[in-house]
């Protein structure tokens, strides 16, 4: 399959710290891929990275065959970021209106359908400041879904949900893969793993697995994904598991 | 820059500040309440009023406006909707002229409601056209504004921008001959008030205090003034970075 995200040799220092040290990996088209990892690991500054608003030392990162950041990507590609990033002092809709507006040929229709999609369709006319953590974040990813990019970087979109909305936006990120857009979804949960195509796990700035969840669990010879990745980790530092 | 995308910014800002009733109040009864003041102190010396207050006409939108913008550019960095908005097709001009566009025309209405004070309550006379008064005052307004999407940059938090405004502002207000005629200054101080930009609207706003029609002194005045806005706005542009550590 055609890579969406092609990422060699990445190197990111942040002040003298490096956070990526030399990250290869490569995110098919049409895919929903798991990025997982423990906090201050490397996944958001792996997917500043990927946006292009990251400084980066040395290596590519090459989106749509294009080098990360650049101009014509900027339609084409959402991110979300893991801390919600909207105007508290408007309502869902006009935040909402005014994302859609920064994209060509999108109508109230569409920002409707992103609210509908996000299940605020009830608080549209609510001002953000007065919402709860976890709408608060949906109208976050209500802003990055209305512009339709084909492909979406979305850091930790699912934290602090109710599981039956966790679920009905999971069904939403697969029926997005299935028409043809890239995903790349962080997370910290280990259930949300299994219903991703592919996972990468890093852990201090190296990428410790790149494969299917099944195939992760095939090689650490466990069903449990929670374990697996312990597995690996274990096995990597060499401690008897 | 693309007009749909600078049209929706401006809108998006000036919904953000019509929400805020308490901001809007205050942009618009501040400065009367302080020209109410002024006017009474210098109630019993005549020609006093029509010198200062003219003067604080321009003032006010300047001070105000620089603190707003300062503030509200602080919190799209600090917010993350900065961040993210680079990661959209906006241009960096969209986002600084929307500025611009959104708080000129909060400023002129402000303008016209305390010039309108001015004129009608206070009795404020002028040789010239107040309209001319409230000219100076909007481009007084975006002069703030452009000063205050630049100095954003060089504060982390709100406590640190509002420490802006002494800097920034005060120099301006003490030595643009409002205190002590500049040709009064010893070399070293009217050479800084030289250059600093507010002394120009000041003395464009003398020039509308004296003179029936519109000076060459006046046209060249506001000409410095726009040519600041413009250099404040492209450092401000070169402040707006896509790549961050």
């Amino acid at each position: 399959m055609e890579n969406a995200i092609e990422v060699t040799n990445l190197v990111v220092k942040r002040g003298k710290r490096g956070v990526l040290h030399g990250l290869t990996c490569a995110i098919p088209r049409g895919s929903v891929t798991g990025l997982l990892g423990p906090s201050g690991s490397g996944k958001t500054t792996l997917m500043r990275a990927i946006v292009g608003v990251q400084v980066v030392e040395s290596g590519s990162v090459t989106v749509l065959g294009h080098p990360a950041g650049s101009p014509q990507l900027r339609s084409r590609v959402g991110y979300l970021t893991q801390a919600p990033s909207v105007y508290p002092d408007l309502t869902v809709r006009e935040n909402v209106r005014y994302f859609a507006s920064l994209y060509k040929g999108l109508s109230a229709a569409d920002v409707d359908e992103a609210i509908e999609r996000v299940g605020l369709a009830d608080a549209a006319g609510q001002l953000v400041s007065t919402l709860s953590g976890g709408q608060l974040a949906r109208t976050s990813l209500a802003c990055t879904l209305v512009g339709k990019p084909e492909v979406l970087i979305l850091d930790e979109p699912t934290v602090g949900q109710d599981p039956v909305l966790r679920d009905d936006l999971w069904n939403q990120f697969r029926a997005m893969a299935a028409e043809g857009t890239t995903l790349l979804i962080s997370s910290h949960v280990m259930d949300e793993a299994s219903r991703c195509d592919r996972l990468l796990l890093i852990r201090d700035g190296d990428l410790i697995a790149d494969d299917s969840p099944a195939a992760v669990r095939a090689a650490t010879e466990t069903t449990d994904l929670e374990e697996a990745f312990l597995r690996l980790i274990r096995a990597r530092e060499g401690v008897p598991a | 820059m693309t007009v749909r995308i600078l049209g929706s910014t401006t809108k998006r800002i000036l919904s953000q500040l019509g929400h805020d009733r308490r901001t809007v109040a205050l942009l618009l009864f501040a400065p009367v309440l302080l020209l109410t003041l002024l006017y009474y102190m210098f109630h019993d010396v005549p020609g006093i009023f029509d010198r200062i207050g003219l003067i604080m006409l321009g003032i006010f939108p300047f001070v105000i406006m620089f603190l707003i913008t300062s503030i509200a550019m602080l919190r799209e960095r600090t917010s993350g909707t900065l961040e993210r908005l680079l990661t959209t097709p906006i241009g960096k001009l969209d986002l600084l002229f929307a500025y611009g566009i959104a708080f000129g025309l909060a400023a002129a209405v402000q303008a016209s409601v305390v010039t309108g004070v001015a004129y009608w309550l206070f009795d404020l006379s002028t040789a010239g056209p107040a309209w001319l008064v409230v000219v100076i005052a909007i481009a007084n307004a975006v002069l703030g504004v452009a000063l205050g999407l630049f100095c954003s940059a060089f504060a982390r938090t709100e406590f640190q921008a509002v420490q802006f405004m002494p800097v920034v502002v005060l120099p301006q207000f003490l030595l643009c001959g409002l205190f002590v005629a500049r040709e009064e200054m010893v070399g070293w101080l009217q050479a800084i008030s030289d250059v600093l930009p507010m002394s120009y609207a000041v003395e464009a706003l003398q020039e509308v205090g004296a003179h029936e029609q519109a000076t060459e002194l006046l046209w060249r005045d506001l000409g410095i003034v726009a040519g600041c806005v413009v250099v404040a706005l492209a450092l401000a542009a070169a402040t707006l970075r896509r790549r961050t550590p």
